[in-house]
């Protein structure tokens, strides 16, 4: 203990000595008058902002879901949308935002110094909760980087299901590659590379202008490519959707399998119906899922082994890994000239061993991350590969469980709810021929 | 609907079942991190005492002009005549002609108080948080000039871009009621 006493006791002999010692020369005595002034100091924006910001979330989300699920108008829907893209988007320029907080969350289970803003805890579950209950009607009508995607959409291409299927794994390695850096303290990646932030604050860093540009590019042809190919809270939602109590329809009433809505669907978010699979076919399908099922460990040690190669590389992304890595070079007289990290670290007057011990502590959890990450990347690689040989039957076209994000053009496509809506529109009597 | 009557067993159940374990799984995780969660809010700020005015605030924020702004401690000035926040380094003479400014946009008001001191006023609106004069006042200096995230700008982005360029990892997260880490000031 009064070791412990002594240690502070030095430490704040030191710390004033300091303090003192930039003191060069002493504040003068005015002989006239004169006040010294001090400097302004403005407050951030008040508490009050942050709770209209959430309550103003929850408002949104469900009217989004009264809007998807009963009063079923797509003009409607895109009403929400630019009431979304304007607040969230233009009015807060983007931030916190639910794609954003997965870092947060992640950070602050981790490391326990980290304070997690209640706001940021409120923006990251409830979306997540009305999808337990509506499907991702946030993806529909609340996310700003969704509605953006949204609504430039001119001239969607239609993406084969392998390629769609394949490329929805970038999105797993996102989501866990963004976890890894959260969790280590890296960076919140997610925010760091955000698709949109730049084009809502009309300001930003020349990459995240890169960016946001060819995501907008990539967008006016192909539907939502950030929503579907790389949003990592996305993938969390598609999840909590599949087991949501209500799904969203493309009519409530009976489909008449007109594909119709098959068509209208830019997501490729519409589900045929199937017959069951021809008997040769499914003994052969079993077959390669129980090979399958044989080979995932393997695939899963393959997917460690590469996530363990690549540890070194993802561990740059830390400070205190970069510049450990640079006081190396320096020590080792391979850098020309100091740079601004090696001469703010000899002005802490921070001891080069604890650098480096600290260095390897966060490699260390680095390998054990990333050894983890490629082994579950491996593990999803075969479960998709596996999901192409189960057949799931279907008698309807129906919006996918996970894929469908709400967006309310199926409504329009359907003849069955025209006509659901209008009941006066003329029908053909039952039983009478067509022509 | 006729689905339902068909199989209305094992994978309803299944559904069911794993909808109320998330459901409850989701409202264990809001309950242990909202008991976690504080409500005292944070926001970026510089420490002076790390921060050692390497220019890439002006330069890494994404607003297009910065939130980092110099600040002026005056209690710690000396009023000197000869300022090295002011002045280049072998200034011509000691006169507020912009050939002998450090400060690249003039933003630093020069005012002569008594002989022989002058008081030294940040132009908020004319700083670009370059820290030119920070690195000048520290070196021969009492270092009463230094760089503070003006909270009327900041956005308090979740990740900070100048705080992902800092070298010297200035960029802390404080408590909200008290933004500020002014030096000479408690």
């Amino acid at each position: 203990m009064s070791h412990r006493l002594k240690l502070c006791v030095l430490l704040g002999l030191a710390m004033t000595a300091i303090a003192f010692g930039v003191q060069r020369f002493p504040p003068p005595q005015f002989e006239t008058p004169h006040t010294i002034p001090t400097p302004t100091t403005p407050l951030p924006k008040s508490v009050t902002v942050e709770i209209v910001d959430t309550a103003v979330l929850a408002a949104a989300l469900a009217l989004a879901a009264y809007l998807i699920h009963r009063h079923r108008r797509r003009g409607w829907i895109i009403a929400m949308s630019l009431f979304s893209l304007l607040y969230f988007g233009f009015w807060r320029k983007g931030c916190v935002c639910s794609v954003g907080a997965v870092g947060n969350l992640t950070l602050a289970i981790f490391d326990s110094s980290y304070a997690l803003p209640l706001t940021v805890l409120a923006f990251f579950l409830l979306p997540l909760l009305f999808a337990l209950f509506f499907g991702r009607i946030f993806c529909g009508a609340v996310c700003p980087l969704g509605m953006v995607q949204e609504l430039i959409l001119i001239r969607p291409l239609r993406v084969p299901v392998w390629l769609e299927a394949s490329l929805r794994l970038l999105a797993w390695l996102y989501l866990g590659l963004a976890l890894l850096m959260a969790a280590t303290g890296s960076a919140f990646v997610i925010c760091r590379y955000d698709p949109f932030v730049a084009f809502f604050r009309l300001g930003a860093n020349p990459q995240m202008w890169v960016i946001s540009i060819s995501f907008l590019l990539m967008s006016l042809f192909v539907g939502r490519p950030y929503c579907r190919f790389l949003c990592p809270y996305g993938v969390i939602l598609r999840q909590f959707s599949r087991l949501s109590k209500w799904r969203v329809t493309i009519t409530p009433d009976e489909c008449i399998h007109c594909r119709l809505c098959e068509d209208a669907c830019p997501y490729g978010a519409v589900q045929k119906p199937n017959v069951e699979w021809p008997h040769d076919q499914r003994i052969k399908a079993r077959r390669r899922v129980r090979a399958l099922i044989v080979l995932l460990p393997v695939i899963a040690l393959l997917g460690g082994w590469v996530g363990h190669q690549s540890a070194a590389t993802l561990s740059q992304s830390h400070p205190t890994v970069r510049l450990a890595e640079q006081v190396r070079l320096q020590q080792a007289g391979l850098l020309a000239r100091p740079t601004d990290e090696t001469t703010a670290f000899a002005a802490t007057g921070q001891s080069i061993e604890t650098l480096y011990s600290q260095a390897a502590a966060k490699q260390r959890q680095f390998a054990i991350g990333a050894t983890l990450l490629g082994a579950a990347m491996g593990l999803l690689c075969g479960l998709t590969l596996v999901r192409t040989h189960i057949c799931f039957r279907q008698d309807e076209y129906q919006a996918h469980r996970a894929g469908c994000v709400a967006c309310g053009r199926c409504f329009i496509s359907c003849p069955r709810e025209h006509l659901r809506r209008n009941p006066k529109y003329p029908t053909i009597a039952e039983g009478s021929s067509p022509c | 609907m006729a689905d339902k009557q068909t199989h209305p067993t094992r994978r309803q159940f299944l559904r069911e079942g794993l909808w109320a374990g998330t459901l409850t799984a989701v409202a264990a995780a809001a309950a242990t991190l909202a008991a976690r969660a504080r409500d005292d809010r944070r926001v970026w700020q510089i420490d002076p005492y790390k921060c050692i005015a390497c220019g890439k605030c002006a330069t890494h924020c994404v607003l297009n002009e910065s939130a980092v702004k110099c600040v002026h401690s005056y209690a710690m000035c000396g009023y000197c005549d000869l300022c090295t926040g002011y002045f280049v380094p072998e200034p011509k003479d000691l006169t507020t002609a912009a050939a002998n400014q450090l400060c690249p946009t003039g933003a630093i008001i020069r005012t002569f108080v008594e002989d022989p001191y002058f008081e030294y006023t940040i132009d908020e609106p004319l700083c670009i948080g370059c820290g030119k004069c920070v690195k000048g006042c520290g070196a021969f200096g009492n270092g009463s000039l230094f760089l503070q995230v003006r909270h009327d700008r900041c956005l308090n982005c979740n990740e900070c871009a100048i705080a992902a360029a800092c070298p010297s990892q200035a960029f802390v997260r404080v408590p909200a009621n008290s933004p500020y880490l002014l030096k000479g000031y408690k």
